[in-house]
């Protein structure tokens, strides 16, 4: 049984002994814990009672109400985050102005337990903050070790490029044993599926020459006047056996946005990762619709499809290396998983930001926003560097 | 040998590999339930207690094998489940039954990289079901 001290900062003495009997027999589990969290409470009955607390016993979840006799709820908060202690803090409180709530939020408050509240409430908001904190602390544990990053890049892509093999070597085997009978047609499926796999798998590499290609500096020699017009029409040719399979219909909308000076080739994969999406994700018989526009400082490139969409949390997760965002709904969209996190890094080179709306069933529109000073810039950066070299 | 009485819950997001492995443990003579999810695998869990689970470290999210262990250990502690997925260890990322403090955490059996031979996964199967 692991124990987590539980600070409760509030002037009523009822909330205090309530919270104590509440979570005296109470534990939370999660998978992989090996032991349940139980709870002992200290109480303090205003602000200045419960730093005294915090420095002497550093709790690990503090209930704080925001309204004390001395100094308020939100100030202890200040004082937690300014030290930087690993306590997880929500407030509880009978009314809390929108203020209040703000700052509060803003200073690291993760839940607000509203009073009065019962039994149940409150085990079901410590429950949550006790997962929070096992999670915020196993994330930290792997901070410290800071290579995880380029550990699970790695690890994931060997996941992904020995998957296909294994599935292709099984097939062999199975046709090597004539495990299947001892005509070429009781193969007909593994050897479909086998190209299918190769097929991804191809794909996938030809993402990962792109995310290395990004991955380095620009070369600027490669810098010129691109025309987002043709590149559009020339990324809607490339995906168009796949959309004419899935009568997928295009329009466009490009207005002419001045010169942009680029590699046409980081458009070109943009454009193409965009809009290939766009159909991938897209409804049978659905739409995109890519359109460019500008204002005076930056110029937008949005691609908008009517096709299956995301939740929040789906889209959370979109620009992560190697997510793909699996259900029932796109388990047969093939996909390498790199497409939008590579787009990311191309529009980030350009000092743009990428956004995404999105409703489930309805369609998602990604939008490309590109600053036109930070193109020029690149442009003049060029030419001092091509003076330099000349 | 006369396995059918015994029924293997396998559970891998790899259509391919999935019916790879099926096909065999059943040809082997076992009974096999095979799923494509993580979800799908919990639902047969609340059904069914399976003689022994096969699971894929990674389908809808990164850890669902662990917590497919973790659900299948606390229904039924004394089914015996094995780990399945091919993230390499030469990546530096080796997460296996190697010291106490994994084996504590990940509470399966065995651990096996995906790739297996199926022969061999019989092998482990019936050492872990004594057969």
């Amino acid at each position: 049984m692991a124990q987590l001290k539980v600070l409760v900062v509030d002037d009523e003495s009822g909330i205090r002994s309530g919270v104590a009997r509440i979570l005296g027999n109470f534990h939370v589990t999660y998978p992989f814990m090996d032991e349940d969290y139980t709870f002992s409470i200290l109480e303090a009955a205003t602000g200045e009672e419960g730093i005294e607390i915090i420095d002497r016993d550093m709790p690990d979840i503090m209930l704080l109400d925001n309204k004390l006799p001395g100094i308020q709820g939100v100030e202890v908060l200040e004082y937690v985050r300014k030290k930087n202690l690993d306590i997880v803090v929500a407030m509880i409180t009978s009314y809390a102005s929108i203020d209040v709530a703000v700052r509060a939020h803003n200073d690291g408050a993760i839940d607000f337990i509203p009073k009065p509240f019962t039994p149940q409430e409150l085990k079901t908001s410590i429950e949550q903050i006790t997962k929070q904190l096992y999670l915020r602390r196993i994330t930290n544990t792997l901070k410290v070790e800071g290579r995880k990053v380029r550990f699970q890049f790695l690890s994931v892509l060997s996941h992904e490029l020995k998957a296909p093999l294994n599935a292709i070597e099984g097939y062999l085997r199975l046709m090597q044993e004539r495990q299947l009978g001892n005509s070429l047609d009781d193969y007909a499926s593994a050897v479909e599926r086998s190209l299918q796999r190769i097929e991804s798998m191809r794909n996938l590499i030809m993402d990962l020459l792109d995310f290395t290609k990004v991955s380095f500096e620009r070369h600027l020699e490669n810098m010129q006047e691109i025309n987002l017009k043709d590149l559009v029409s020339m990324a809607i040719v490339t995906v168009s056996p796949y959309a004419i399979h899935k009568d997928i219909g295009f329009n466009t909308d490009i207005r002419r946005c001045g010169k942009i000076w680029a590699d046409p080739n980081d458009f070109e994969i943009i454009l193409n990762n965009l809009i290939s999406n766009a159909v991938k994700y897209n409804r049978n018989g659905g739409t995109v619709t890519v359109t460019v526009d500008c204002s005076e400082d930056d110029f937008t490139i949005s691609v908008a499809d009517t096709g299956i969409g995301m939740n929040a949390d789906e889209r959370e997760m979109l620009f992560e290396e190697f997510s793909r965002i699996k259900n029932e709904k796109t388990r047969n969209i093939s996909g390498s998983g790199l497409g939008l996190s590579i787009v990311k890094k191309v529009v980030e080179l350009y000092h743009g930001v990428i956004e995404v709306t999105s409703e489930p069933e309805r369609g998602s529109v990604f939008k490309v926003i590109i600053p036109k000073m930070q193109v020029t810039n690149i442009q003049s950066q060029n030419e001092n560097t091509t003076g330099k070299n000349s | 040998m006369v396995k059918n009485n015994y029924t293997v819950l396998i559970a891998d997001d790899d259509p391919d590999y999935l019916f790879q492995v099926a096909f065999y443990l059943r040809k082997a003579g076992y009974e096999v339930v095979a799923v494509e999810s993580q979800a799908e695998a919990e639902q047969v869990i609340l059904k069914m207690k399976p003689d022994i689970a096969v699971f894929d470290l990674m389908m809808e999210s990164d850890d669902s094998g662990f917590i497919l262990c973790y659900k299948l250990k606390r229904k039924y502690p004394e089914v015996p489940v094995i780990l399945a997925t091919a993230v390499a260890r030469e990546t530096g990322v080796s997460f296996g039954l190697n010291s106490e403090q994994e084996r504590e955490w990940i509470r399966a059996d065995l651990y096996l990289e995906k790739g297996v031979r199926p022969e061999q996964l019989d092998q482990e199967i019936r050492k872990l079901l004594k057969i």
